[in-house]
């Protein structure tokens, strides 16, 4: 696990990944502290990382895109595999160097609060809250960019639906507002859902029945419960919208509330993508 | 060694590999071969753990390779069909992230380093951008991979491929090396290059193991005909008299030969084509008929090759025809 942590920090380091995304993190949190703490003199540090969460959806997919689509495309997963490491020391060992590429940007701007209370009153605890949550939450991002990559040997398109999976995530929040509400609306948006859960079942385990039996058992069970109890699923598709989106919950460290059950919700994002990155490894090895 | 027992590994409808069983003792050098697609490299990657298995069993010196794959994987040293490669890594640190992959640390990784380096000859590459490396020193890196960590077990998938031939001769003296302090597999689809510097072979067609034994062996129990070229003064009905007093001809066919001789092709499926062609001699002397020239073919391990590989399509092919009359 050591060995492939140096080796993919050392790989980083020897191509432009980590400066780009450290420099554009950097440059983002910059203009953001020039605008708000600078221009605008608000003394609120949390502000700047509420405003600079949005360039995660560009660099986050950047830091991540190679790291298991390029192993494919150059063979060398075949050396990963014959090597005598486990497929989740393997993973373990390359989202821990991701994240200590994202920590180096995080030390640097984790000065800048105290810079600023050189000069006014900062909110020192909530500024470190906020810097922390920042983190985990793109700790979470990162883990879903690095299952996106283990799913092709194209970089370019693990970049790219690695990049619409997270905006979407980022602006679920206002969308939610514009679908239907309804009972009727939520059930079908969910019988989609569960269509699409099929046919990425179909893809990932190219076993048809194991694919169509979940798909049924879940129309099935969607449609019963309606029958039921329509009223369950009133208002349901904004509220699930609201609750799978990473950046609504990142709004509470920005108030002021450090929220428990957001790191928890955080850290079990990463532990399901991580456990989900390692089935898609092992998964080449069964076809 | 190494065991592998009924392994089976099917593609969807498609099987690749068809109830593998053999046994690969301790050293020497060992030759997997069979025609393109005979499922030579899933074979490799499944005794490798790089790929799974539809059914049966790899144990490497006792230990199975998919319930205890850390030690059954760190007695084999593994260079696929393409060597996995960093291409933006010089040789020092891609080896040196192996060998630390492999629980090498410090000193002794510092000195496996150098010893592999050595025995492969890339010691003035080592700085050098492996993308810049020519192919044959890109096999010798793959190949010094492979040789960290000092395993019993070299497993090489066609490592002559695509190599000019003075680097095919090097790479072939380094693996003959390699066989005298460790057990060498190696796969190709080239005759010649087995027979030159395997102990013993597999022969792998449809995913059945069709042989397994010394090249000279192979040779001894071939059942292709062998043939005898002669050529004499006799004529065509003295020589015809002649050789019906020998046994052992199976086919007999006269041309005419060079200032006005009689060539004579004969072919035989005795074992031992010297106890023929002796008894040829005496035949032709006794009757006062002189033989100008003697030519033996004896089939080779290509000829053996071609004929296990096709008889098994044609075996394969009957006992279906059998399946449907019944």
């Amino acid at each position: 696990m050591i060995a492939v942590l140096k080796h993919e920090l050392r790989s980083y380091f020897h191509s432009l990944t980590a400066y780009v995304f450290g420099a554009f993190l950097l440059l983002f949190i910059g203009l953001g502290s020039m605008l708000y703490n600078i221009q605008a003199a608000v003394s609120n540090f949390e502000f700047v990382l509420n405003f600079s969460s949005l360039i995660f959806v560009v660099i986050v997919p950047i830091l991540t895109m190679r790291v298991i689509a390029e192993e494919r495309k150059q063979k060398t997963d075949q050396l990963l595999y014959a090597l005598p490491i486990s497929t989740v020391q393997v993973i373990v060992g390359k989202y821990l160097a991701l994240l200590i590429l994202f920590l180096i940007p995080l030390a640097i701007i984790s000065i800048y609060p105290l810079i600023f209370s050189q000069f006014g009153d900062v909110y020192l605890l909530t500024a470190y809250g906020s810097l922390l949550a920042f983190f985990i939450m793109g700790a979470a991002l990162i883990a879903l960019g690095m299952f996106i990559s283990s799913l092709t040997d194209n970089q370019g398109l693990a970049a790219g639906i690695g990049i619409a999976v997270i905006l979407f995530n980022y602006y679920s929040v206002s969308l939610s507002e514009y679908v239907s509400s309804t009972a009727m609306g939520t059930v079908v948006a969910l019988l989609v859902l569960i269509l699409i859960l099929a046919a990425i079942i179909r893809f990932l385990t190219k076993n048809d029945s194991l694919a169509y039996g979940i798909g049924l058992v879940l129309v099935v069970a969607t449609l019963a419960m309606y029958l039921v109890n329509s009223t369950v699923f009133e208002g349901l598709l904004p509220e699930i919208m609201k609750a799978l989106s990473l950046f609504d919950r990142f709004a509470t460290f920005v108030n002021g509330v450090f929220d428990m059950t957001a790191i928890v919700y955080y850290c079990s994002v990463i532990a399901f993508f991580l456990f989900l990155s390692v089935q898609s490894l092992e998964k080449r090895r069964y076809n | 060694m190494i065991t592998v027992e009924h392994l089976t590994k099917c593609y969807g409808d498609f099987v690749a590999v068809d109830d593998l069983s053999f046994e690969i003792g301790e050293g020497h050098v060992y030759g997997f071969l069979g025609p393109n697609g005979a499922g030579k490299s899933t074979t490799m990657n499944i005794m490798t753990g790089c790929l799974s298995a539809t059914a049966g069993h790899v144990r490497i010196d006792g230990h199975d390779i998919f319930d205890e794959p850390n030690q059954a994987k760190a007695l084999i040293g593994y260079l696929p069909e393409q060597p996995p490669l960093y291409m933006n890594e010089t040789p020092t640190e891609y080896l040196r992230f192996v060998g630390e992959a492999k629980g090498l640390r410090g000193e002794e990784l510092t000195r496996q380093i150098e010893s592999v380096m050595e025995q492969t000859k890339i010691q003035d590459m080592r700085n050098r951008c492996i993308n810049a490396l020519s192919k044959g020193y890109k096999q010798r890196v793959g190949i010094a991979q492979a040789l960290l960590g000092n395993p019993k077990v070299i497993i090489l998938d066609e490592p002559t491929v695509g190599l000019d031939p003075i680097q095919i001769i090097e790479i072939r003296d380094l693996i003959r090396q390699l066989g005298q302090s460790h057990t060498v597999i190696l796969s190709s689809h080239i005759l010649s290059e087995v027979q030159t510097m395997c102990e013993k072979i597999l022969i792998i067609a449809k995913g059945k193991l069709i042989a397994f034994d010394a090249p000279e062996n192979l040779e001894r129990r071939l059942l292709a005909p062998s043939e005898i070229t002669l050529t004499t003064e006799a004529d065509e009905q003295t020589a015809q008299e002649i050789l019906a007093g020998v046994d052992g001809i199976t086919e007999t066919k006269f041309s005419a030969g060079p200032d006005s001789l009689l060539t004579i092709h004969l072919r035989t499926d005795a074992h031992d084509i010297y106890h023929l062609s002796k008894a040829l001699f005496f035949a032709f002397a006794q009757k006062n008929t002189a033989l100008l020239e003697m030519a033996l073919k004896k089939a080779n391990l290509e000829d053996i090759f071609l004929e296990l590989t096709e008889s098994s399509e044609e075996s394969k092919s009957s006992a279906e025809a059998k399946g449907a009359k019944s």
